[in-house]
């Protein structure tokens, strides 16, 4: 372990305040809490927010996974991976399985999670009514009445002008029926697999130092009307690389004559799908 | 005067593991969780409440505390704890003998629903498979939990604080070195 500084790099007291933060998340679900974000060795939206969350509940028995959009090979979750594995020597993962901590990026792993594993988000924007009202002291109120008329609205307006929903990650959700959130910018199609998932989901969002949570077994759902219910959407191909007609993929342009192939934006998956066929 | 008690023998690493072990129950209300990491508290402190206060506990957080003076010795000098007299003041309660009422303490606001006090409440006995039956986030279906020592009235008091939602406290009981947690999102029904 790297001498000179604490266990997983955070202060004490720094970590309990993070800690009391991530237990009233925990009791209201959806909730955004604001806490003391501290500078972070990385830059804001590196995920310096996810990294405080990892650092606060991470310990020597913890298997530590990162991944940045799905993969366990970027700069992003490699940094972040090598961080944790000097400052608080804990062992280190790409696969989905083995971990008991899984720090993400813009992607919810395709293998179903189970009751020991928590999965923590990185956040850049945890207000989901940003975009709709840019004050604070009024999204806060909108949250307390749970006002949500306004995405409601914004839907609708997609809706009317484009004939179905425009939003294809970041989709907004409700919490247990009672707070809207938002999911981080995941794919859409990620959405459904936070619904009454049994891994405990924290979010943590560095800059706009905001924690917020979803307990095991919750009831998350994306915002849609009856007569347009909400899909998850996917690219309409097979994963070049391994044949997975159901996994999330990424488009990969390979020359500039209009060539592209799909493969699997999870790799830990695709190599799974990979060695299963061989 | 006594010798002051120590306090966890790894600050660090005991704070991590009893941190987990609240998160845990936290997350799945009404499971039983052992706290592993024991720091050998003054009377009446048990192993889990002791293991609590000194993992989430310190300068920023005022304690309102029935446990006497030397819990509080004990607690001042290994967390830093600063304690109050004013019931709603508190972040922290330990309740080690008659529970005060939940509408005493501080329930936070409507828009800021987590400045509420997280009551630690030292009980009897938790016994899992019988007794309450509890609902909500974090339970799949059903969880059973039984308390021995809690005021006869706490199920009324607290299906009262749960029609304020987001607005409540939330309560982790100690027995032993076991915890159990009930967040205020949680639903109690007797059998």
């Amino acid at each position: 372990m790297e001498a000179g500084y604490n266990f997983a790099y955070l202060d004490e007291a720094t970590k309990r305040m993070i800690r009391r933060a991530i237990l009233k998340a925990v009791a209201i679900p959806g909730h955004q809490i604001p806490f003391g974000a501290r500078e972070m060795p990385l830059p804001y939206g590196w995920g310096t927010g996810g990294i405080q969350v990892t650092a606060s509940i991470i310990g020597p028995e913890d298997t530590l996974k990162v991944i940045d959009q799905g993969a366990d090979d970027t700069t992003n979750a490699i940094s972040i991976r090598r961080f944790f594995a000097r400052v608080a020597d804990v062992a280190t993962t790409e696969r989905t399985a083995e971990a008991t901590i899984i720090q993400t990026r813009h992607r919810i792993p395709e293998a179903p999670l189970r009751e020991d594993q928590i999965l923590v988000y990185q956040v850049p924007m945890p207000e989901p009514l940003f975009r709709l009202e840019p004050r604070i002291a009024e999204t806060k109120r909108m949250h307390a009445l749970a006002d949500y008329g306004l995405m409601h609205t914004k839907l609708y307006e997609d809706i009317a002008r484009l004939g179905r929903i425009g939003t294809a990650y970041n989709y907004p959700v409700m919490v247990n029926d009672r707070y809207l959130m938002s999911p981080s910018p995941i794919p859409a199609f990620d959405n459904p697999k936070m619904d009454r998932m049994p891994a405990l989901q924290l979010f943590g969002a560095g800059r706009e130092k905001r924690i917020y949570a979803v307990p095991p077994y919750t009831p998350v759902r994306s915002l849609d009307f009856e007569d347009h219910p909400f899909r998850a959407i996917r690219a309409p191909h097979a994963c070049t690389l391994c044949g997975s007609a159901a996994s999330y993929l990424d488009e990969v342009v390979t020359n500039d004559q209009g060539g592209r192939v799909y493969v699997c934006s999870d790799t830990d998956f695709c190599r799974a799908e990979q060695e299963k066929a061989a | 005067m006594s010798a002051l008690q120590p306090g966890f023998d790894e600050p660090v690493l005991d704070a991590q593991a009893s941190f987990r072990a609240v998160l845990e129950a936290m997350s799945r209300p009404g499971r039983i969780i052992q706290i592993t990491a024991e720091a050998p508290g003054p009377a009446p402190l048990n192993t889990a409440a002791a293991a609590v206060l000194l993992t989430l506990a310190d300068a920023e957080t005022p304690v309102w505390s029935d446990a006497g003076p030397e819990v509080a010795e004990w607690l001042g000098f290994h967390a830093g704890c600063a304690f109050t007299r004013a019931i709603a003041n508190a972040r922290f309660v330990l309740a080690t003998g008659e529970v005060p009422a939940l509408s005493a303490f501080d329930a936070g606001t409507e828009e800021e629903p987590q400045s509420s006090a997280t009551l630690i409440i030292q009980v009897e006995s938790l016994v899992a498979g019988k007794g309450w039956r509890l609902r909500g986030p974090g339970i799949e279906a059903e969880h059973r939990l039984d308390v021995v020592g809690l005021p006869g009235d706490f199920v009324a008091q607290w299906q009262a604080q749960r029609a304020r939602f987001p607005r409540g406290v939330d309560v982790l009981l100690c027995a032993g070195d076991q915890l159990a947690a009930l967040p205020r999102s949680v639903t109690i029904e007797e059998s």
